[in-house]
């Protein structure tokens, strides 16, 4: 399929770049469904008469796929550029939700295992990196920013999917006004077939509106002299192969895992933990259950926001000390949390939501510091090695706050003092990443690619 | 920011590679702006029990 290929989605002349944006959002609006899945967890619950533990692997098979597709497909990704790598995206997306739509017709759980887990897996890390390397080509001004927009989309998504899901799920069962009512999994398969759909139309949109900068191509008024005057910023490059060799890679990929797996402490909790924080002298907590979902919205929109914000302000700050915000700021955050968390709730609110919002900025900075580190050449791929670090986060961050959340007492029973030895683990870990972040130097010049020509900056022309 | 315009353009043509431009920005940003914001609202009307 030749249309696909980079060859044919260089820009003509006059190309706005700002055509860009949009199409990355295309795709991360789409994957970020994968935030959503609480809506009708329930509901496959009791579809399969499964645990909750069995239906939650369907998310983690699907979060680990993420990580493992973005490390191994990332060379080919930038090897075949965005609009490739966006359709098969799609492809696969798609093609999860069709099949976990047939296991749910059919009662097999282990096709929902395949399909949602395993195939969109692929989709959600093939597309997660496949604008990336692009919006940093086209704004080598504001890397920050343009991967930001992107990756905030991510964020985003799940604001979307949330209630477009639950009003369909309704729409899609005719006992939905019944008390206590669960969705049907007939419903769920329906609303499976109408999201393949849907994401179907958005991501090609994206795939067919993307389109790669022509070798040499700068913004008007660029000067890259100017970019080069802050110390981490280069502009020679260091091949994926070779990244992963450099302390650098290992450096940041902590920095990530640690941000992360915090940021994911809250997020699991969030409803639970906030009344568990606030509780009445009975033991009855003092926050409703209508509260608590208010409380989770507002996160989302921290996430979303801080994915943007913080992303757009280290273009200024650089990359290093936007992190040392997230890291060291976060930790003093997290201790004032964890000790004085449950004096007042507004006090509560903007600590957790200062905190989810450098989580989120964690995310959509990092691919404008490994920028920084190894210049753009196989920016795509190296980002996708490092997004195993999310897979670990992923596992890690629920492993650690239940472990301690278990053995401090059941579920309902639990007070702010419960989550103090899990917050305060938090506290460490973000710590060590400081740490970590405060080792990055810059990428010794052994690392680097060839250059034929010293006299400009200069990339290795396949990479899109 | 757009990139360097096209060296010899004529008139006309310019003007109508403007509007397409414009065009096309306009209906690719709302085609992912307005779900977006839809998802903004309706977060924001679960966010308004929080301060009730």
């Amino acid at each position: 399929m030749g249309f696909l290929d980079r060859e044919r989605t260089i820009a003509p002349a006059g190309f706005n770049r700002w055509l860009v944006p949009p199409a990355a959002l295309a795709v991360h609006l789409c994957i970020g469904q994968a935030y959503a899945t609480s809506v009708y967890k329930t509901a496959l619950v009791k579809h399969f008469g499964a645990s909750l533990t069995e239906i939650g692997l369907v998310f983690s098979i699907a979060i680990v796929m993420l990580g493992l597709s973005a490390a191994i497909m990332g060379t080919w990704v930038d090897r075949n550029g965005p609009r490739k790598a966006m359709f098969t995206s799609s492809m696969f997306w798609v093609g999860g939700f069709l099949i976990g739509s047939l296991g749910i017709f059919t009662h097999q759980l282990w096709l929902v295992y395949l399909g949602y887990g395993v195939v969109g897996g692929i989709g959600l890390g093939i597309g997660y990196i496949s604008p990336v390397s692009t919006l940093i080509k086209w704004f080598p001004d504001r890397p920050g920013l343009a991967t930001g927009m992107a990756i905030m989309g991510f964020g985003g998504g799940a604001l979307i999917a949330s209630p477009v899901s639950t009003a369909l799920l309704k729409a899609y069962d005719p006992n939905s006004g019944a008390q206590g009512w669960v969705a049907s999994g007939d419903a769920v398969g329906k609303l499976f077939l109408t999201l393949a759909v849907v994401y179907l139309v958005y991501m090609l949109f994206g795939a067919f509106t993307i389109k790669v900068p022509a070798d040499g191509w700068r913004p008007a008024g660029f000067d890259p002299a100017k970019v080069k005057a802050a110390k981490l910023v280069t502009t020679e490059n260091v091949s994926a192969k070779n990244a992963v060799k450099t302390p650098q890679f290992w450096l940041v990929w902590v920095a990530l895992f640690c941000n992360v797996t915090a940021g994911i402490g809250i997020l699991e909790q969030a409803a639970p933990m906030i009344q568990d924080f606030f509780r009445g002298p009975d033991g009855a907590s003092l926050v409703s259950a209508a509260v608590a979902a208010g409380f989770v919205g507002l996160l989302s929109i921290g996430n979303m926001a801080g994915r943007f914000a913080w992303s757009a302000t280290s273009d200024i700050t650089g990359r290093k000390r936007i992190y040392m915000l997230y890291l060291g700021v976060g930790a003093l955050l997290y201790t004032v949390l964890a000790l004085a968390g449950s004096s007042t709730t507004i006090l509560y609110v903007a600590l957790a939501f200062l905190i989810i919002s450098f989580y989120g900025g964690g995310f959509a900075t990092v691919p404008a510091y490994l920028r920084d580190l190894f210049g753009t050449f196989q920016v795509g791929a190296i980002h996708g090695r490092l997004l195993t670090a999310w897979s670990a986060a992923g596992v890690a961050g629920p492993l650690i706050v239940n472990a301690f959340l278990d053995a401090q007492g059941k579920p309902g029973q639990l007070t702010a003092a419960s989550y103090q030895p899990a917050l305060l683990t938090m506290v460490a870990l973000l710590v060590v990443g400081f740490v970590a972040n405060l080792l990055v130097k810059p990428v010794s010049a052994r690392f680097h690619e060839p250059r034929l020509d010293r006299d400009r900056p200069h990339e290795p022309a396949m990479e899109a | 920011m757009s990139n360097v315009p096209n060296n010899n353009p004529s008139a006309p043509d310019n003007t109508v590679a403007v509007n397409t431009a414009t065009g096309k920005l306009a209906l690719g940003w709302a085609l992912v702006g307005v779900p977006l914001a839809y998802g903004v609202y309706e977060t924001l009307t679960r966010v308004a029990a929080l301060f009730g």
